[in-house]
């Protein structure tokens, strides 16, 4: 039962592979946090298989987060879920979903920012107020942190995303998905480092030419294990070098980790050196919420709600190719 | 520790402690010097750190003596020492750019952009992209006002128009972000100067480049339209 006072917002996530149930209350924290991962038998994710895996999971997903926070749906305040950045047929399977619910039982509708939700779940679960933020994912590679009103851009992927490009050389060349960790685990037994494209523009990375390096190789006979060691080095240091530009420019206290491939051990070990040479703090967000999850919607959804964003359901329109550094987040001073 | 190369190492001062390399001001040979030291990254894979760290003080170094070569003033080399990845170059004495720039009335520094806007014009005639082009990398030179380009580390050999209009897209981004007020007359003397070493035909490609440039994913608003109706 919901106390009175207390706001519950029930988040939708349903960008990509991801479909998940969140629900976080004002009084109690996170309630629930449910989510089922469409992984393909071979291939990568084809939009339209995962969007009929989130249509065929929903419910249940949803049955179970309820069940779990020991809530119905009539003591939901509010409906949040993930409009955008995404792949377009799984975005519109979830906010058809949200749509329903909303409709249905009359509760406003929350659009919210699937990188926002990132960010904002990692400073919720680790008590951190304004870090430079590490969101490397399968999807997005993005260094940011606050200024003026919005979470901005200080360097991110010119092409793929890092956690895209490990996945698929993983999978050319045998391995299984995730690729981070069994790529690390090939990586540990590696000795010689094969010099890979290393591109670093600016304050920006780029990925592909070592994706298509690396499978050139692979496909040469190089040895497995000295590969996977050059190319999870090189592709890491990437991301570190444009942490470390970033940090200098915007000069903040803390770094920190998250997105799904925040789950590196490697990666982590290479930021927190990074980060203690300046004499900065270093966090990760816990594994949990790394990637890609509902609580993260439901507690960003509660934040929008506190400041009234909510849209019309006539209105709620999904946005693919919605960025970070378009939303305002007016709640940033309060926690 | 002393060193071969300089004349003196007690008065050695941090100028600046940057991502990639820490600015020490030193002498060489008595003249006043400034090094350049690319420090080792200890969360680099150590192979392609050091390869990295070498092949990219080489660059610099050879990108700012064909600067000088083809008539375009930066720092000038002293030595290049491989071993410890560091540039010895001239101090120079000045103020930047944006420090000229900002507060001042338009009128009374147009004559800086202008030539700055000549000296990029020139550099890309030699094949030279500066890679970090903006108003803390130009500096003016104390008492003649001559211009001079400092920091040459994402530079490039390029002729390529896309490059160089990065170049220049960053610069123009570097006025918005500090001197916003006089953000565009202030880009407009820029190019007045790049057209007289180019010529009116190759800057207005670049200009319309630009615009091109801008249209792309992270500076939005315009573009988006495009796909979202």
């Amino acid at each position: 039962m919901r106390k009175s006072s207390e706001v519950v917002v029930l988040g939708i996530e349903t960008t990509a592979h991801t479909f998940g149930v969140g629900i976080f209350s004002n009084k109690r924290g996170l309630l629930a946090n449910i989510n089922d991962s469409y992984i393909p038998p071979e291939g990568g994710i084809h939009p339209r298989e995962a969007a009929e895996h989130h249509a065929s999971v929903a419910h249940e997903v949803l049955a179970k987060a309820l069940s779990t926070a020991g809530l119905s749906i009539q003591d939901i305040s509010a409906i949040a879920a993930s409009f955008g950045p995404g792949l377009g047929p799984c975005l519109r399977v979830g906010c058809s979903v949200a749509r329903a619910l909303a409709a249905y039982f009359e509760k406003p509708l929350v659009p919210v920012n699937h990188c926002v939700a990132h960010i904002e779940i990692a400073r919720y679960l680790l008590k951190v107020k304004d870090p430079l933020v590490v969101y490397v994912s399968g999807g997005n590679t993005i260094i940011a942190a606050y200024s003026d009103g919005r979470y901005r851009v200080f360097g991110e992927t010119l092409d793929i995303a890092l956690g895209n490009c490990l996945d698929v050389f993983a999978r050319e060349i045998g391995l299984n998905f995730p690729g981070p960790p069994i790529l690390e685990k090939y990586a540990e037994k590696g000795k010689r480092y094969i010099e890979l494209p290393y591109v670093v523009k600016g304050q920006d990375l780029s990925l592909s030419g070592l994706l298509t390096k690396g499978l050139e190789l692979a496909s040469g006979g190089v040895p497995l294990e000295d590969l996977c060691f050059s190319f999870v080095e090189t592709a890491y240091d990437m991301v570190v070098e444009v942490t470390e530009r970033a940090l200098a420019h915007t000069r903040k206290k803390v770094v920190v980790l998250t997105g799904g491939v925040a789950r590196s051990k490697l990666l982590q070990r290479k930021l927190k050196e990074m980060c203690s040479s300046h004499s900065v703090e270093f966090k990760t967000v816990p594994k949990e919420y790394a990637g890609d999850n509902g609580g993260m919607i439901a507690y960003t959804g509660y934040l929008c709600i506190k400041h009234d964003i909510t849209v019309p359901i006539e209105k709620s329109y999904i946005k693919p190719r919605w960025r970070l550094d378009e939303v305002d987040v007016p709640w940033f001073d309060e926690q | 520790m002393k060193s071969m190369y300089h004349g003196s190492t007690n008065n050695e001062e941090v100028l600046s402690w940057g991502a990639e390399a820490i600015i020490v001001k030193t002498a060489f040979m008595e003249l006043p010097a400034v090094k350049k030291i690319r420090v080792p990254k200890s969360y680099r894979c150590r192979e392609l750190d050091i390869s990295l760290r070498k092949r990219r003080t080489l660059l610099e170094a050879k990108l700012m003596f064909y600067s000088i070569k083809n008539g375009v003033p930066t720092p000038v080399v002293y030595f290049i020492d491989l071993v410890n990845t560091t540039i010895v170059m001239e101090y120079i004495e000045g103020k930047l750019l944006k420090e000229v720039i900002s507060g001042k009335d338009l009128s009374s520094v147009a004559v800086f952009l202008e030539k700055s806007g000549y000296y990029t014009g020139l550099l890309h005639e030699a094949g030279i992209v500066h890679g970090d082009l903006t108003t803390s990398n130009i500096m003016i030179r104390e008492p003649a006002g001559d211009i001079t380009f400092i920091d040459f580390g994402l530079g490039a050999f390029s002729k390529d128009y896309e490059d160089q209009s990065v170049d220049l897209h960053l610069f123009l981004r570097s006025l918005e972000s500090t001197h916003y007020s006089i953000a565009y007359e202030a880009f407009k003397h820029f190019i007045k100067g790049y057209s007289k070493a180019r010529g009116e035909n190759i800057a207005k490609k670049i200009q319309s480049k630009i615009k091109e440039i801008r249209m792309r994913g992270r500076y939005v608003s315009e573009r988006k339209r495009k796909y979202e109706e």
